[in-house]
């Protein structure tokens, strides 16, 4: 079975949630909107307080070219725009809506007819894109019309659709497969239809044998579309992990995976972008998957974007009393939130209520140069110098070290029998380096 | 036997000569002239290396204040006046005045007046907790206290309150180095003029939002109401980014902003307690 060579844990997988089909959550009374979900920047809202908005209607909109547009999730009046301490843990721009009933866009298709016909041309699906708001839902929130659009002088001889899921404790791409195949599959060709490719692939890792063969059957159907199961190791969902499982192909240090023609999507994304294209729908809603070990009630629930996580977990069964952290998306990469007012987002796709006993860190223990970290790293990167170099400072060797290619996935912290903080400095090294490579290159 | 014994030592011995007088040339040839004022400089100064002049240690402070025409920009804060002074004695030049300065923390959000609103438990380094999210507290410019700064002191003038969760700094052991000042993810700690008595008035707050949310994220914080600045008859006090700074070097300890400030922003120090009104009216009748 494929998989990446170099690295890798194997955490324990607790898919709670991985046989609970998908329920809709009700509207919330009201819904806080941050006008920064995705990866670039943030958009300016254009609506202002006491506006009266509408279901999928835009209030924010696109600023740049890496950036996307924000629709409203609900209808009802605008309250305020505000500050919000966001899933991030920092404050930004929000447009609090009060609900009132549910009225929709008139130009979204609303029926549950699944459109296999694409009208659109490529030009079109990707303005589509940028006008729908569709951003990476994997976890990175990448705007999507980015990806797209395949710079000039390049070409993209490959699409690979990532349902690879190796997030411990979370479903909901599982969930979307197996309940939403036949869309997923269509938002697949749309996308190859838009970066005029004639062959996809999806990568499902083997714990989801029931996903696999769904789709594999579903997937005769299609042409060019094959599914492919890949062996269960964590980090095999991070795009240069499963872009070298499928095709043997390697991206270079600070290099995109365009670079050697290939371009990588999520299947939610696959699902958001068949949502838009074919139904005129914008991304307002997703799943996500509420789940841990104390919660009576773990499911994996279809959102709207801006409901408070606390509504989330009452669903779910309230908050357990021995709760210790509530983590926004898995517990590998995920971040722990500062409080349950915090707004579901684009790129929200779990979260996990995580008991106090295996919450709290444990006491750091000096490094023994064991180098597990060296071996766990997918990357083949040298963690416990990585973390002494930025823990003393050592920015510009830590850049010679290779620290941006660094994609914090925590298996090193992981692994680590002296449960150092490893990824907490490579962290703090990387945005250093990051932000010093910014002002040189200004100069 | 005996004459073995004759034939080594003098073997040697021309050996050892012959060796001399090469490393006498080689000596000679790769001599480095060095002023002996450094050396002089050196000695006089604190042997501290602790980078407040801007020199990476002493010894390049001695050679750059040896090369320079002028003391201009050239400081020991260890040693203050009375080294430099020292120093342009031997060199023969003019040390400016500098005054003295002190470390001062500009934040005084303790948990009391600014609530917890979550618990942070990762590595205990301010520079990663300032990464991750903004704080313990709704303040996102305030302490973080995690100790970065203690930790960067190397004259001991430094602790963790665990009462107040801030650093507490000694003024008889500040000598303003600046390390501290540089290890604040959050920009702080601000070295200001050092005044008699240790005397200080200051805005202690760096919270840079408009007013309602800086109040609703701490109760000392500053809400730039002006109030301040229309008391202060010496133009000491600016407005910038919501945020009022009292310029330490046109501040005459008046005592009036003080009481002026709604949310008790502004601390004053090391001042003798307020004499109530009666007996300042008690003064004047008895002269």
């Amino acid at each position: 079975m494929k998989t990446f060579p170099e690295g890798g844990v194997h955490p324990p997988e607790n898919k709670l949630t991985a046989g609970s089909p998908i329920v809709h959550l009700p509207v919330p009374e009201s819904v806080t909107i941050p006008v920064a979900q995705h990866i670039g920047s943030p958009a300016t809202p254009v609506v202002g307080k006491g506006d009266a908005v509408k279901t999928g209607q835009v209030i924010a909109e696109a600023k740049g070219f890496v950036s996307s547009n924000i629709h409203s999730s609900v209808s009802g009046k605008v309250n305020k725009i505000d500050f919000i301490v966001d899933g991030t843990g920092f404050k930004q721009t929000a447009v609090f809506i009060d609900v009132e009933g549910d009225e929709w866009v008139d130009t979204i298709d609303r029926s549950s007819d699944i459109v296999r016909e694409i009208k659109l041309t490529p030009e079109e699906i990707t303005k589509r894109c940028l006008s729908s708001g569709i951003v990476g839902l994997g976890g990175a929130t990448f705007p999507s019309h980015v990806k797209l659009t395949v710079p000039s002088g390049k070409r993209c001889g490959i699409l690979i659709i990532n349902g690879v899921e190796c997030e411990p404790y979370l479903t909901s791409d599982h969930r979307l497969m197996i309940e939403k195949g036949e869309e997923v599959l269509v938002g697949v060709s749309i996308l190859m239809k838009a970066l005029r490719v004639d062959k996809a692939m999806i990568g499902i890792e083997n714990n989801k044998p029931d996903a696999i063969s769904h789709l594999t059957r579903l997937a005769s159907d299609f042409n060019g579309i094959s599914v492919h199961a890949l062996k269960v190791k964590y980090p095999q969902g991070a795009e240069k992990q499963l872009i070298k499982a499928l095709i043997n192909r390697e991206v270079p240090s600070g290099r995109l995976p365009i670079d050697i023609g290939a371009v990588v999507h999520n299947v939610g994304t696959a699902f958001a972008v068949y949502e838009a294209v074919q139904k005129n729908k914008p991304l307002f809603e997703r799943v996500v998957t509420v789940t841990g070990k104390s919660l009576s009630n773990p499911g994996n629930y279809f959102v709207r974007t801006g409901t408070p996580v606390i509504k989330l977990i009452e669903a779910a069964g309230g908050m357990p009393e021995d709760t210790g952290k509530i983590i926004n998306g898995g517990p590998m990469m995920g971040k722990a939130i500062s409080n349950t007012n915090v707004p579901v987002v684009k790129g929200m796709s779990g979260i996990v209520v995580v008991p106090k006993i295996e919450a709290s860190r444990k006491e750091i223990k000096p490094c023994i140069r064991c180098a597990k970290c060296v071996a766990a790293c997918p990357v083949n990167l040298e963690p416990y110098l990585l973390m002494s170099l930025s823990e003393k400072g050592l920015f510009e060797r830590a850049e010679k070290e290779g620290i941006t290619d660094c994609m914090e996935c925590g298996s090193c912290s992981f692994t680590c029998p002296g449960d150092r903080p490893l990824l907490d400095y490579i962290r703090l090294g990387k945005s250093t380096v990051i932000k010093m490579a910014r002002e040189r290159n200004l100069k | 036997m005996s004459s073995t014994v004759i034939i080594t030592i003098i073997c040697l011995s021309l050996l050892a000569l012959f060796s001399a007088v090469i490393l006498y040339f080689i000596a000679q040839k790769f001599k480095v002239i060095e002023d002996p004022r450094i050396d002089e400089i050196q000695a006089i100064l604190p042997a501290a290396n602790c980078g407040g002049c801007g020199f990476a240690g002493c010894r390049n402070f001695a050679e750059a204040l040896v090369k320079a025409d002028t003391f201009e920009g050239l400081n020991c804060p260890v040693g203050g006046a009375p080294i430099m002074a020292q120093a342009a004695a031997i060199l023969g030049k003019t040390a400016p005045v500098v005054d003295p300065k002190v470390a001062v923390l500009i934040c005084n959000g303790t948990p009391e007046s600014r609530p917890q609103t979550s618990e942070y438990d990762g590595a205990p380094d301010c520079r990663i907790a300032n990464n991750l999210y903004i704080g313990e507290s709704d303040c996102s410019y305030g302490c973080l206290g995690k100790g970065d700064c203690v930790r960067a002191c190397q004259f001991d003038a430094m602790y963790m309150d665990p009462v107040t969760r801030l650093p507490v700094i000694s003024d008889e052991k500040c000598v303003s180095c600046g390390a501290c000042v540089k290890a604040c993810p959050r920009h702080i700690i601000e070295l200001r003029k050092k005044a008699k008595k240790d005397r200080k008035i200051y805005v202690a707050c760096s919270n840079c939002d408009k007013g309602a949310p800086a109040r609703k994220a701490c109760k000392v914080a500053c809400i730039a109401c002006n109030k301040c600045i229309k008391v202060c008859e010496f133009g000491a006090i600016t407005i910038e980014n919501n945020l009022a700074y009292i310029d330490s070097y046109k501040c005459t300890f008046c005592r009036k902003c003080p009481s002026e400030c709604p949310t008790n922003a502004i601390i004053e120090l090391n001042f003798p307690p307020r004499k109530t009104r009666t007996e300042v009216q008690a003064e004047v009748i008895n002269g």
